[in-house]
């Protein structure tokens, strides 16, 4: 590496830097707390013994799981104008987030959920509950518990997805590097960068996924 | 002395005897096809201990199950201490068997205890957050309970660091701890290993000797013959005989029962 691409590698750091923590990280944070709100009440349903509730929300997941998150993107924010729906591209981005991470993180919660022992329902009925109290008091907290290795997954995945938010026209990360590279036609290089910092801060999300195992691993019920 | 001369003021002869704890008429629970509990009948007096056994898969545990509103049975009625009555012709609401559950409380089998609270947070649970009782008050009450079984010193401790033996030990604390009228045990004993079986089952006479009222359904022929006051032998989801422990265990007068304690007292 010579003398110039050295200094753009570190000159083009700066907005790269400045698109993940502008854009990336609260894109990716926002998104995920809203998708996992809906995934929540999605994965409810679906345990839901009404047919009909369980089939809104089975309809839902297959349909957000059964499309790219690219289609849904420009959907929202290309399609709906010409229905005279117009949103922002960062609103556009969190909606479109949200949707898919509900989907995916529903089925998620769902099935961690069920590997919470029926002799903790049964024990939460013995001691008096309601079926809402010993959902929230007893069953929740065992299954967020299983359930934050699989959704540490889906989070470091819609960080790494945040990057097709750029061809909506957020200024996040890879639209900065984009910038970058359609200026100093420097391609490789800017692309690499930008590679390198999703790998960063996915790095530092594993670690922080490793921390919570051993912390939380402990009690659940075997 | 005629009859119309007695003292209006003594107790008339119309008033009842005291209702017996817990009333059970003409129980009945299918699973699908699978009739598993046929009408059954079953009475326990205050500080009456009950025990019933049989083959697995004889209904037993159902008859349990359905006290605490665990199953709910498809027909019969379960009352206890006259106050709350369930007919289950007409299917119950969920309201209706909470009434079972506040009067009734469960030890099972696999104790169940809640993995992400301590000792004591499994023990104060249901007093403070259902019976909605003052914290410092609930909380003396759980310690004195867990200082009986000997566990004061494992209030903080998580139930995956406790034994089997003081896992149930705490299930049956967190039993206590709700105030029932009954208590009702699912082979308290089934999943310890047998150096641990002494220390439950010791507790559980305690009890008995206290004047709790129990259900017990179990295996352990030698203790039902000790501790309980009756006892109930269950067979393709009938009370196949009932009666005096020492008498049934010993001379029992029906066939099935015949066999069924042989095959326990000879397994090979």
């Amino acid at each position: 590496m010579n003398q110039s691409t050295w200094d753009l590698f570190l000159s083009s750091l700066g907005p790269i830097v400045l698109g993940a923590v502008t854009g990336t990280i609260p894109l990716a944070l926002v998104s995920f707390a809203v998708g996992l709100a809906l995934a929540l009440v999605l994965a409810l349903m679906r345990l839901s013994r009404r047919r009909w509730i369980s089939s809104i929300a089975r309809v839902y997941i297959s349909i957000v799981r059964g499309t790219p998150l690219l289609v849904q993107l420009f959907v929202i924010f290309y399609g709906l104008p010409s229905l005279g729906v117009l949103i922002d591209p960062w609103p556009s981005a969190v909606i479109a987030f949200s949707v898919n991470v509900g989907g995916y993180a529903a089925e998620v919660i769902r099935a961690a959920i069920l590997s919470v022992p029926k002799g903790q329902w049964e024990a939460a009925y013995m001691i008096g509950m309601s079926h809402r109290r010993a959902l929230t008091r007893i069953i929740l907290p065992q299954a967020a518990r299983v359930s934050v290795p699989p959704l540490s997954n889906t989070f470091i995945s819609l960080v790494k997805d945040t990057s097709l938010a750029s061809l909506i026209l957020v200024t996040e990360l890879f639209r900065q590097a984009q910038q970058v590279a359609a200026f100093s036609q420097e391609f490789m290089l800017l692309y690499l960068e930008a590679a390198l910092v999703y790998w960063v801060i996915c790095l530092v999300l594993s670690s922080v996924q490793g921390v919570l195992e051993t912390r939380l691993d402990r009690y659940v019920a075997h | 002395m005629s009859p119309t001369d007695l003292p209006t003021d003594a107790a008339p002869a119309g008033v009842p005897a005291p209702a017996p704890l817990l009333r059970v008429r003409g129980l009945s629970k299918s699973f699908g096809t699978n009739r598993v509990l046929e009408s059954i009948d079953l009475t326990v007096g205050r500080g009456r201990v009950l025990a019933l056994i049989g083959p697995s898969g004889s209904g037993k545990t159902t008859i349990l199950r359905c006290l605490n509103g665990l199953e709910v049975a498809d027909g019969g009625t379960i009352s206890i201490n006259g106050e709350v009555t369930l007919d289950f012709g007409t299917a119950p609401a969920r309201k209706e068997l909470t009434g079972l559950r506040d009067r009734s409380a469960m030890v099972f089998q696999h104790y169940n205890l809640f993995p992400h609270k301590t000792v004591l947070e499994n023990v104060i649970e249901g007093p403070i957050i259902v019976q909605g009782r003052p914290r410092a008050e609930a909380t003396a009450e759980a310690l004195a309970l867990l200082g009986r079984v000997g566990l004061a010193d494992k209030r903080d401790a998580h139930p995956f660091e406790l034994s089997g033996g003081q896992q149930q030990r705490v299930g049956i604390v967190r039993a206590l701890a709700l105030r029932p009228q009954l208590l009702l045990f699912d082979e308290p004993t089934s999943s310890l290993d047998p150096e641990l079986v002494g220390d439950v089952l010791r507790l559980i006479k305690e009890l008995a000797v206290e004047g709790w009222t129990m259900v017990i359904v179990t295996h352990e022929l030698e203790f039902a013959r000790e501790v309980a006051t009756e006892v109930a032998f269950v067979d393709g989801g009938t009370i196949v005989e009932h009666g005096d422990p020492k008498q049934l265990l010993r001379n029992p007068t029906q066939e099935r029962t015949r066999q069924f304690l042989h095959r326990l007292l000879f397994p090979f």
